[in-house]
């Protein structure tokens, strides 16, 4: 049975297409099969995480507006047979996908996929409602900091009230993903604690990454960070949320870089 | 049931309520107008989106005047949806309109007094919430008080006509007594409220003394004075 994730945020810049391809990557590396969905209209960017750019053809206005059909307009990776990407168009706005056009889309990606994974775009307007509007799961990205837990708060009370699920009164699985979490800064208090995150939302935890220069790296090769460094923390924080995701029973840690042997001992020598 | 039928007896319940704050100036207008702005300036945004009514009771004008005074408050961001306190014959189409009692309606339209009618359906004058309450939710119960178990967030608001007790913590704003009961209060386990008003008047975060703050209190009203206290 296939499970539709949506991916979503109201502030921008807090990872929600990093998170989008990082999961994607982490759950087709366990073997399932994989759909990532670029719902940002307009200010498309999956596919430059995904290092799919220079391939894409059709998008997903093209496949709602029933000028391509899906298989022509979903993009297989490289790296993963079970991946694929369904890229956003950079030529449209929002107001060119239509909810019957998502509904016919998604209903069709659910009968070929394990999982569909759609990166909302940020606010709250058409875009952000029809991405998360007939997903049976979200997935809400938080940086322990105000702004981004008010707005991650704003996205909880429309998924529950704005969702084919809520509408139909049954209740969607909502998950918090707190990124770019830093250990040090928060023990100062110049960063919320995750105790005060969760406190605030009221929502169970899936998974903590921490900041990492990784992810920049990533981001610029165009490869997942699952895939283009899996022993980094951030890499393992998004491995073991994906197994979270799949039901799997895994105590949640904070991963950290550990410094090599080496540089330990270089180090001492140096002080 | 047709649709007639229905409409004579349920119309009075679907009725809707809404709050809108009153704005009551006193001669000389001018000098009001000053404190209006010194007093909106604390408060930036209290009014954006908000429906006020112009209660011109205390005030003699003329149409002009009236909406000249609209005129200055519309530059002040506050939009006048309606006058109160005002006869009729001196305002014209030209100016929002005059809100009156809602009985001369009603009978208009057919409804039956409660006391020749069937008994009336009640509606419950108490309403609990088992959720928290989201920022940008807005919970408005006129009838009477409200009980959230879970938290209200920041850029929430809740409009009750009652009390509101809240057993998680208040971050965002409530409003008790809003329909004119003073004696309405409110309760939350822990203070962090953006603003707290009972009977239209309110303190915010920044008037709140800092030993108020997160920590369990109530809020009661003594004449025009709002007054936090922490409950042991």
């Amino acid at each position: 049975m296939a499970k539709v994730v949506v991916i979503t945020s109201g502030k921008g810049g807090v990872g929600k297409t990093t998170s989008t391809a990082a999961l994607g990557a982490a759950l087709a590396q366990s073997g399932q099969k994989v759909v990532v969905v670029d719902f940002d209209v307009g200010l498309r960017n999956l596919d430059l995480l995904m290092g799919a750019e220079r391939r894409v053809v059709y998008d997903l206005v093209n496949v709602t507006q029933g000028l391509a059909k899906l298989p022509q307009a979903l993009i297989r990776d490289k790296r993963l047979e079970n991946l694929h990407l369904l890229p956003a168009s950079q030529t449209r706005d929002k107001d060119a996908l239509t909810e019957e056009g998502v509904a016919q889309v998604i209903t069709e990606l659910r009968s070929w996929f394990d999982w569909v994974i759609c990166d909302s775009p940020a606010g709250i307007e058409r875009g952000a409602t029809l991405a998360m509007r007939f997903a049976d799961t979200a997935l809400v990205i938080t940086n322990p900091e105000v702004s981004s837990v008010r707005d991650s708060d704003r996205i909880i009370g429309l998924l529950d009230s704005k969702t084919k699920k809520a509408e139909d009164g049954e209740r969607i699985e909502k998950h918090l993903l707190i990124t770019r979490f830093d250990p040090a800064r928060s023990a100062t208090g110049e960063m919320l604690s995750i105790d005060d995150v969760l406190e605030i939302l009221a929502t169970p935890l899936l998974g903590i990454v921490p900041e990492s220069q990784e992810v920049l790296r990533a981001s610029n090769l165009g490869t997942p960070v699952t895939l283009s460094n899996p022993a980094s923390a951030a890499a393992r924080a998004y491995m073991a949320a994906a197994q979270r995701l799949m039901g799997e029973d895994v105590p949640m840690t904070i991963p950290s870089d550990k410094k090599s042997l080496f540089d330990k001992l270089f180090g001492r020598r140096a002080a | 049931m047709s649709t007639i039928d229905q409409c004579q007896r349920n119309f009075h319940f679907r009725g809707r309520s809404f709050i809108a704050f009153a704005l009551s100036p006193e001669p000389p207008i001018a000098d009001w107008l000053v404190a209006l702005g010194e007093w909106a300036a604390k408060s930036p945004g209290f009014f954006l989106g908000r429906p006020v009514v112009l209660d011109l009771m205390a005030v003699t004008l003329s149409e002009h005047a009236i909406g000249h005074l609209i005129d200055q408050l519309a530059q002040r961001g506050i939009r006048i949806m309606g006058l109160t306190g005002v006869d009729p014959a001196m305002t014209s189409e030209k100016l929002p309109p005059v809100l009156s009692g809602g009985w001369a309606s009603e009978k208009a339209i057919g409804v039956e007094s409660p006391t020749s009618g069937a008994p009336a359906q009640k509606e419950p004058a108490s309403l609990l919430l088992d959720e928290p309450v989201r920022s940008g939710q807005s919970v408005h119960f006129p009838a009477g008080d409200v009980t959230i178990l879970g938290s209200v967030a920041s850029g929430a608001e809740i409009v009750a006509g009652g009390s509101i007790h809240i057993y998680g913590t208040l971050r965002g704003t409530a409003m008790a007594g809003s329909f004119g009961d003073e004696r309405a209060r409110i309760f939350c386990s822990r203070n962090e409220a953006e603003l707290l008003a009972i009977n239209g008047y309110y303190q915010t975060a920044e008037d709140m003394a800092a030993e108020l703050r997160s920590k369990p209190a109530q809020a009661w009203l003594e004449s025009t004075s709002l007054m936090i206290a922490t409950l042991v």
